[in-house]
């Protein structure tokens, strides 16, 4: 076949800058937006989803991670000697009140864990060692938060529910979906800053031994053990999700805003890809009127279609991860996981090729008189 | 002997909501392998839509059209591009080049379209340029040659695929006098040296010259008819009374 496609997008350089433009256009705001979408589900998950623990043990009808509601922690022996458990450890999370050195107060996210475990641990630490948390009142806290906590340097003393802590450690891109920030220490201390009576706790993450089948482990912890509920991470997780992005309607809004950037990204499309379609309106009619079956000239502009998406898609991906490497530093995350961009490239690929089928009724129902007038 | 085309009865009625114009009201024409048919009339007299008609582009409402034998008013919408490919050839007033296709390119599109193989493609396509004295503008792109040229490539272009039938549109109007009459040498000798059916829209007077029958249409009849080659007028057409009074190759009978 002569490159009629080809030639058709290449040679009006002005034009094939606009259609990809378009493109581009729609590619970065259908990433940014579903990007935003992801970010949030996956931040509001955090803590479970980096937990190493096989099953989260709750007081019963919790619903997300940060609602805990503590229980006695002799729960956590009965859950150690449940046959098929390899490490049963407690963990806090609740609501605390952060003092800033200016003496404005701030609602933080205590979360405390045994750190001679591996589960529940803090993760992605920039500054300061994990073992620096068993120093006095140590805590770390997230470099996003730096200002919003008035956290500015490593042994900075501050106050939390009127209790001293010193930050020894920063980590990096924890953030939560609340405007809360997770602040992390030692088990006994955020017992302590949450002002729990001693022997309570807010979870117990549940290592299951090797072999061992997660559900029967989890049947014989709700037989044995009263008043709980036993989840999965991954139930957990998703109840998590799904509680602060539906049930709050926060991230129902979030979730708008990607359908809307998907609606926007092919609108922008179709209407670039149209045009392209149109401008050559006359040679399709032309083909067709030389003997042309539609099948040949549906080929074409699919073909332009297909070529305008690869391009578009690889210089939107570009743009994109620029946005999602500047969008790191912020408090609202842009996540481009590998199967969203595989599942991006598809997506344009649909959006340019169906935006050519709607230009295709145009050359179908052409007007005969057109070939033949000049 | 059959003829290449044989119209007989056509009608063709434009309906746009509740308005309805009849753009052909019961033509009758047949046209020959090896003779040259000029159809003339003023703007908005039904040529373009006979051709069209003729060309299969455009479905009759009434009458019998056969092309090459075939009664295509009984084929399906999606069979008329066969014919087309196979039995005709199109060469339009404003020559309706692929601009981004080079002229050997605009050849062997057609030569695609029967699905050639590129390489017989190309050497056809190099065939038909010699045959039209632009063997060296293979490369060109439409848009570095001239107007007559330009005609010659759509004149390549129409013959690609051998159709006993080359329709034209107006295949002079975008040229000057010298050059269109150049152009319609050519397209006289396809139907004299080459045994095709030529049939030319025209307006221009000029080259009612080359033409073999010349077909007046007016308000969507056949007003008139030439004898064979005029020499120089349109006043020279014989009015038609009916199509009883029509001589046999006009009515086909």
């Amino acid at each position: 076949m002569p490159p009629l496609a080809e030639r058709n997008l290449f040679h009006d350089k002005v034009r094939l800058a606009v259609t990809l433009t378009g493109i581009v256009f729609a590619v970065v705001l259908i990433v940014v937006e579903l990007g935003l979408f992801v970010g949030f589900m996956k931040t509001t998950s955090n803590l479970i989803d980096h937990s190493n623990a096989d099953l989260w043990v709750t007081s019963i009808n919790v619903p997300y991670v940060e609602q805990g509601v503590p229980f006695s922690e002799r729960k956590l022996y009965q859950v150690r000697a449940i046959p098929g458990v390899q490490d049963a450890e407690k963990y806090i999370s609740d609501w605390v009140e952060w003092k800033r050195p200016d003496g404005r107060q701030e609602t933080v996210q205590i979360v405390g864990m045994d750190i001679d475990k591996d589960m529940g641990l803090p993760w992605n630490l920039v500054q300061g060692k994990l073992g620096d948390l068993k120093r006095p009142d140590a805590i770390f806290v997230d470099e996003v938060y730096k200002e919003k906590l008035g956290a500015t340097h490593i042994g900075q003393i501050v106050e939390i529910n009127h209790r001293r802590a010193r930050i020894v450690g920063f980590t990096r891109g924890i953030r939560a979906f609340t405007t809360s920030p997770y602040v992390f220490t030692m088990f006994k201390r955020a017992q302590d800053y949450a002002r729990l009576p001693e022997n309570q706790t807010t979870y117990i993450l549940v290592k299951v031994a090797p072999g061992a089948e997660i559900n029967e482990v989890r049947r014989e912890i709700l037989a044995q053990v009263k008043d709980v509920q036993v989840v999965t991470s991954a139930e957990f997780s998703h109840m998590t999700q799904f509680y602060w992005m539906f049930t709050t309607g926060a991230g129902i809004a979030v979730l708008l805003a990607a359908v809307l950037g998907l609606v926007v990204g092919f609108v922008v499309v179709a209407q670039t890809i149209y045009a392209t379609t149109v401008d050559h309106l006359k040679e399709f009619g032309t083909l067709k009127a030389m003997g042309a079956p539609n099948s040949y000239v549906y080929r074409v502009i699919t073909r332009q279609a297909a070529i305008s998406a690869v391009i578009g898609y690889v210089l939107g991906m570009i743009v994109s991860a620029f946005v999602v490497h500047a969008s790191q530093g912020g408090g609202a995350p842009i996540e481009l996981p590998l199967p969203m961009a595989i599942g991006m490239f598809f997506l344009t690929l649909t959006m340019c090729i169906g935006a050519g089928m709607i230009s295709i009724s145009k050359v179908t129902r052409l007007d005969p008189a057109m070939v033949f007038k000049g | 002997m059959q003829p290449a085309i044989a119209v007989r009865e056509v009608t063709k009625t434009y309906t746009e909501g509740s308005a309805s114009v009849t753009a052909l009201r019961g033509i009758d024409l047949d046209v020959h392998a090896g003779e040259v048919v000029m159809l003339m009339g003023p703007s908005g007299s039904g040529k373009t839509t006979l051709l069209s008609i003729m060309g299969c582009i455009l479905a009759s409402t009434g009458g019998s059209v056969r092309i090459a034998g075939i009664e295509v008013t009984q084929l399906r919408e999606k069979e008329l591009p066969r014919v087309r490919l196979e039995h005709i050839g199109f060469v339009f007033q404003g020559f309706n080049l692929f601009p981004t296709l080079t002229a050997g390119e605009n050849v062997e599109l057609m030569l695609d379209l029967k699905k050639e193989p590129q390489a017989a493609a190309k050497k056809r396509a190099q065939e038909l340029l010699e045959n039209v004295g632009l063997a060296e503008k293979y490369k060109s792109f439409p848009a570095d040659l001239s107007g007559g040229q330009k005609q010659r490539i759509a004149i390549a272009r129409a013959l690609a695929c051998d159709p006993e039938i080359v329709l034209a549109d107006e295949p002079t109007a975008a040229l000057d006098s010298h050059t269109g009459k150049n152009v319609m040498q050519m397209l006289a000798d396809l139907a004299h040296k080459r045994d095709r059916a030529v049939v030319i829209v025209t307006h221009d007077p000029r080259v009612l010259e080359f033409a073999d029958r010349t077909i007046r249409i007016e308000d969507g009849l056949v007003a008139g008819y030439s004898a064979k080659k005029p020499s120089s007028a349109i006043s020279e057409f014989y009015p038609a009374v009916g199509a009883a009074a029509e001589p046999a190759e006009v009515r086909g009978v």
